[in-house]
């Protein structure tokens, strides 16, 4: 049933953010940190295992494929309820300092990309 | 006729999710078909989307004065339901389904580099901006270089150094600037900076940090790298909210002299 994967998939995100919470309060920030990237590694693990041993049908996946396939639209939601208006009245130190703080984090991914970049030569060796 | 509008309202407002679900939904139509028609699919149907989303949430931002964009029209609120943390965060889980861990694993190293690289680079650059900008003492431009990280390092930062609720509002302003330019940015810009494939996308994440930016950005670019830098932009907010006022403070502390204290 579809359920299943939802509620699998709710698991994940309750249960990683409450890990990225203690993590924030371990180190002292009331902030949670990573909870979102570790809730997308448990279902990964999760599901892998899952899936390997077959206990994944098709409307088990169908639950969690349904979020994922409406994410763009909710993104689009989510552009719609920024504050737009503050960020253009905020001023030319804010549109300044943004500006160019995009385009030099744009600059430098190329630059990280290829350090430890794997030689496809040497094949499997990292 | 006149007493219509009221009856088609409170449905709305009542059924504010469901309303949402339509009004993004013609949204998203809407774009994929100007998307194909007009720039025969050039400019991505999403990319188009979210630019709308974006025009939409500054109307409702001047016509209300609100600070939840479209959201803040009473029958639209459901957007922000939609749009907003708890149904975000379940989406950009579930695109992580399917994914290999692997893929994770193998650029782990990259990933954190890109990590601390991305958040000095945004402290750095906003710190300088706001030292340009007369804002000279280290509690102001670290708080300033904070939003440059994202609007949620910047009011977290200058809360713990006391910073005055001007230069918080400023890093707010920052950082929404950063988030609403990485996703419009991106899909132009993809092509130039390599970014296609799982090991730049968690790059581009770390790098970018705004959780947002990046959702949007990847999505208009490429849906299949979107759970690669979210994985990664997804522990940027608490690293930056830990360095920010501890070791970058000082650092800036250290460079610029604590003479000058706030006003």
């Amino acid at each position: 049933m579809a359920i299943y994967g939802t509620a699998l998939l709710a698991f994940c995100l309750l249960l990683g953010t409450v890990i990225g919470k203690l993590i924030g309060q371990a180190i002292g920030i009331s902030a949670n940190v990573g909870g979102v990237g570790i809730a997308m590694l448990l279902l990964v693990v999760i599901c892998g295992r899952l899936q390997r041993s077959g206990a994944m049908p098709m409307p088990t996946q169908g639950g969690i494929l349904f979020w994922s396939s409406i994410y763009i639209p909710i993104v689009v939601g989510m552009a719609a309820s920024q504050d737009v208006r503050a960020a253009i009245t905020g001023g030319p130190a804010a549109a300044f300092a943004g500006i160019v703080t995009v385009a030099v984090c744009f600059a430098m991914v190329p630059v990280i990309s290829s350090i430890g970049r794997p030689d496809p030569k040497q094949g499997a060796e990292r | 006729m006149t007493a219509l509008w009221p009856v088609v309202e409170s449905v709305l407002v009542k059924y504010s999710l469901v309303t949402a679900f339509l009004f993004i939904g013609s949204i998203v139509w809407g774009s994929y078909a100007i998307s194909r028609r007009l720039t025969n699919g050039r400019i991505h149907g999403s990319a188009i989307a979210i630019m709308v989303g974006l025009a939409l949430a500054y109307l409702g931002g001047i016509s209300t004065g609100g600070t939840k964009g479209i959201a803040d029209i009473g029958c639209l609120a459901g957007v922000g339901l939609m749009g907003g943390a708890m149904l975000r965060d379940l989406a950009i889980v579930a695109t992580a389904f399917g994914a290999r861990l692997e893929e994770f694993l193998d650029t782990g190293a990259s990933g954190i580099v890109s990590l601390l690289a991305g958040v000095f680079i945004s402290f750095s650059v906003g710190a300088l901006v706001a030292y340009a900008f007369g804002y000279r003492d280290a509690v102001s431009m670290t708080t300033i270089g904070g939003g440059a990280a994202t609007y949620i390092v910047g009011p977290v930062t200058g809360t713990a150094l006391e910073a005055s609720s001007e230069v918080i509002a400023l890093s707010v302003a920052t950082g929404l600037v950063k988030s609403i330019l990485v996703m419009v940015l991106t899909p132009y810009v993809a092509n130039w900076i390599g970014l296609d494939d799982p090991r730049s996308a968690l790059i581009f994440g770390g790098l970018m940090g705004t959780t947002s930016g990046v959702a949007g950005g990847l999505a208009a670019t490429d849906e299949r790298l979107v759970p690669y830098g979210a994985m990664t932009a997804t522990f940027y907010t608490g690293l930056g909210c830990l360095l920010g006022p501890s070791v970058v403070f000082l650092i800036i502390q250290a460079i610029v002299g604590s003479a000058s204290l706030a006003p």
